[in-house]
């Protein structure tokens, strides 16, 4: 047949100039855990041991749990993302049945909401408030702005994206995002929490970070 | 007072003032009589409601800084504009008739790096301390980069 | 090796008095947004205060000049997020009135439907956070934060029926509106305006019966009507010291004059006369909106015809200031028209950065706590701030 024949479809994606920026200045988030090295290898060793693989599994399983159902989300509103994040905090959409409390102490939460443009004023606020929260953290960012820049990429005193500043873990896209959108994006986030730690599968230990 | 009694009175104390349309009457001053006029506009014509402050950069032909006051009470609107000439980016500050001229005139020197003499408190308001340039002058580029955030 | 250069701003003196410096923000919940106070406490109480703005400066007035008039008001949208709708409305008018455009009559009565929703949308959100803020002395603090969202959800059910969107709407478009008013819309707004009229009174009980709430607003915060004019604070603020300032009464725009309404003005100048005057908007808002659904003449809702492509839209040479009462005050654009499909320059008047520069007036001489009593009493968006 022809369409075998047919030449592959180079991803266009590559080829623009934004893209590639992003590909060289956003922010990864490190792989696992913080530990010490000495945890790390004692557990390490009991994954190893012959059937040791069973407690460790069982603890990854159970600590993951616990970590997805009590995320505690910083209240940190930047803009119109803001009153999205505070209706899906409010009456109708109600976040608190997922074990989520707004707390508005960077040292008491794990989860932080992007809410909103990053500007260049901001954006070291940002980031120690990023660093004031204890391990392990998230950040989910919320809306065109917080994503890429949005409506106001171009504008001299904006962030193209909160990944340039802080590793981030879910993008939920909107100019607001819906309520409904967040919640999916909350949803996707406890999927990731629930397989974050496990023992035995990380290459390296983490690069210090604070 | 109405539109006509503001204009005669107007060109009878400031001469060099031209007055044209009437809601808002526009008003350019010499740059000379701009507190003056911003006197005689608040205790005389009674425009009491200082709504803005801004510039217009009209590339070769300098500056031109704006304000806008009411006389809420008997509907008396002023548009009032002064030109600064090529090159110029000085202008007499108008705190002290009107107190919310502090905050406009601190980000008028933020965006168009007009100095205003006589200002209390001149310092950037809305971009940080150590930023260069003057971002709503014509010649500054809107996706000016920034390292390393953009 | 570095000195310590003295600071400029804050008079430390050691004469018996012991000075601390606090910062507030930018991430404080109850800050509104992205503003940092420098407070300078004696004890207990503020001495001086330092506002610092422009967290979330977003470059709008150098953005407006790249974009073109069909484009940039969804853009204006997103400078008072909270009561977008009165955002795109100053810039449309601003455009229109360069162009001499004509809007249809129905297009100006759908435009007052929006922009009255929206402000009590507005209202709602703001007299939930001010409650929030004041904390758990109102009956568990999110109480009333909580009863306002849900009102607020059913506005915002409204106008995503009506634009498609719940914050941000594109909804006024230059020579009229975007969208006519899907089947049924008119009933179900009905009933919400009834409903929330009569939650209203819930929430006025349930606030004005409460001591705490009396004596954390009354006297705190106090605007003197000569501050208020020499600041040009405007909008519930300035009504609320006793100054008689409404665009809808002194310059009516969009056939207000058409609508039979009362302009709050309360003379205490305190927190609790910003809460009256806007208690009493919301009933007068939700009676014009009863009043244009009433009168809803038939009719073309645009006088332009579809847009095709964004620089469709071509404004003469000229200039204009076009004004409109918010949520928050009188929401100006100024705008420079050159003949071209985008504008030479646009000034935003936000209400909220007139209002914001009250604070360094009022506050020094009050408690820390009554700061962010303060502060949500004058109801400041950040996006309209910093713009």
């Amino acid at each position: 047949m022809a369409v075998k024949d047919a030449p592959r479809i180079v991803p266009v994606w590559r080829n623009f100039k934004d893209l590639q920026e992003w590909d060289e200045l956003h922010q990864t988030r490190p792989e696992g855990d913080k530990h010490s090295d000495l945890f790390v290898s004692l557990t390490e060793g009991v994954h190893n041991f012959p059937g040791g693989f069973a407690l460790t599994t069982v603890a990854d399983t159970f600590l993951n749990w616990a970590r997805k159902s009590s995320v505690w989300p910083v209240t940190f509103g930047l803009a119109c993302c803001a009153i999205e994040m505070m209706a899906t905090f409010a009456s109708r959409f109600d976040v608190e049945r997922l074990g989520m409390v707004p707390w508005a102490s960077p040292r008491h939460a794990d989860l932080m909401i992007v809410s909103g443009t990053v500007t260049i004023k901001m954006a070291p606020m940002l980031k120690r408030i990023y660093d004031q929260m204890p391990d392990p953290k998230w950040a989910v960012s919320m809306g065109s702005c917080a994503n890429s820049g949005g409506p106001f990429r171009h504008g001299y005193h904006v962030v193209k994206g909160v990944d340039r500043v802080i590793p981030v873990d879910v993008y939920v896209p909107g100019c607001p995002p819906p309520p409904e959108s967040l919640l999916n994006g909350l949803l996707l986030l406890q999927d990731q929490i629930a397989h974050f730690r496990r023992t035995g599968t990380r290459a390296e230990p983490n690069p210090k970070v604070d | 007072m109405t539109l006509d009694q503001a204009r005669t009175l107007i060109a009878e104390r400031f001469p060099g003032a031209q007055a044209a349309g009437d809601s808002p009457m526009v008003v350019t001053v010499p740059a000379d009589v701009w507190v003056p006029f911003a006197r005689f506009a608040k205790e005389t014509l009674g425009c009491w409601f200082f709504s803005f402050l801004t510039a217009v950069d009209w590339k070769e032909e300098g500056l031109e800084v704006v304000a806008k006051i009411d006389n809420v009470d008997e509907k008396l609107s002023l548009l009032v504009k002064t030109r600064l000439g090529p090159g110029v980016s000085a202008c007499p500050s108008l705190t002290g008739v009107y107190r919310g001229a502090d905050w406009m005139e601190r980000e008028c020197y933020d965006m168009f790096g007009i100095r205003f003499e006589g200002h209390p408190d001149l310092r950037r308001i809305l971009l940080g301390d150590d930023w260069e340039g003057h971002p709503l002058l014509k010649s500054y580029p809107v996706d000016a980069p920034h390292p390393p955030f953009r | 090796m570095s000195t310590i250069a003295p600071s400029t701003r804050v008079e430390l003196d050691y004469t018996g008095s012991e000075r601390l410096t606090m910062n507030m923000g930018p991430q404080h919940p109850s800050a509104h947004g992205v503003f940092r106070a420098i407070l300078t406490l004696e004890g207990e109480q503020v001495v001086g205060i330092d506002a610092v703005i422009g967290y979330l400066h977003r470059c709008h007035e150098k953005l407006a000049e790249t974009l073109t008039y069909a484009q940039y008001p969804s853009i204006a949208s997103k400078t008072d997020y909270v009561a977008a709708m009165t955002s795109e409305f100053a810039y449309v008018r601003a455009a229109a009135m360069i162009g001499k455009i004509e809007v249809p009559k129905r297009a100006q009565y759908l435009r007052v439907i929006a922009a009255e929703l929206q402000r009590v949308a507005s209202h709602l959100l703001w007299l939930g956070t001010w409650c929030l803020d004041m904390g758990g002395a109102l009956g568990g603090g999110a109480t009333v934060f909580l009863y306002c969202i849900r009102e607020r959800e059913f506005i915002l059910d409204l106008f995503e029926s009506l634009v498609g969107a719940r914050l941000l709407y594109g909804f006024y478009q230059v020579g009229g509106v975007r969208y006519d008013l899907p089947p049924g819309w008119a009933e179900q707004c009905r009933e919400t305006v009834d409903f929330i009229d009569r939650r209203i009174g819930e929430y006025e009980r349930m606030l004005e019966d409460n001591p705490f709430f009396l004596v954390r607003t009354q006297g705190v915060g106090v605007i003197s009507r000569e501050l208020a004019q020499g600041v040009g604070i405007s909008g519930p603020l300035v009504r609320g010291s006793g100054v008689n300032y409404d665009i809808r009464r002194t310059e009516p725009y969009s056939s207000y004059e058409d609508f039979d309404f009362r302009v709050p003005v309360e003379t205490g100048g305190d927190c609790y006369a910003r809460y009256r005057v806007r208690m009493v908007e919301f009933r007068e808002s939700l009676k014009i909106v009863r009043q244009a659904l009433d009168r809803l003449p038939e009719g073309p809702i645009s006088s332009r015809p579809g847009l095709k492509s964004v620089a469709q839209i071509r404004i003469p040479k000229g200039e204009a200031y076009a004004r409109v009462e918010g949520a928050r005050g009188e929401v100006g654009c100024y705008l420079i028209a050159d003949g071209s499909a985008k504008p030479y320059r646009m000034k935003w008047r936000g209400a909220s950065f007139s209002n914001l520069a009250i604070l360094p007036h009022i506050i020094p001489g009050h408690k820390v706590a009554d700061v962010v009593a303060i502060m949500g009493s004058v109801d400041p968006v950040f996006g309209e701030v910093d713009r």
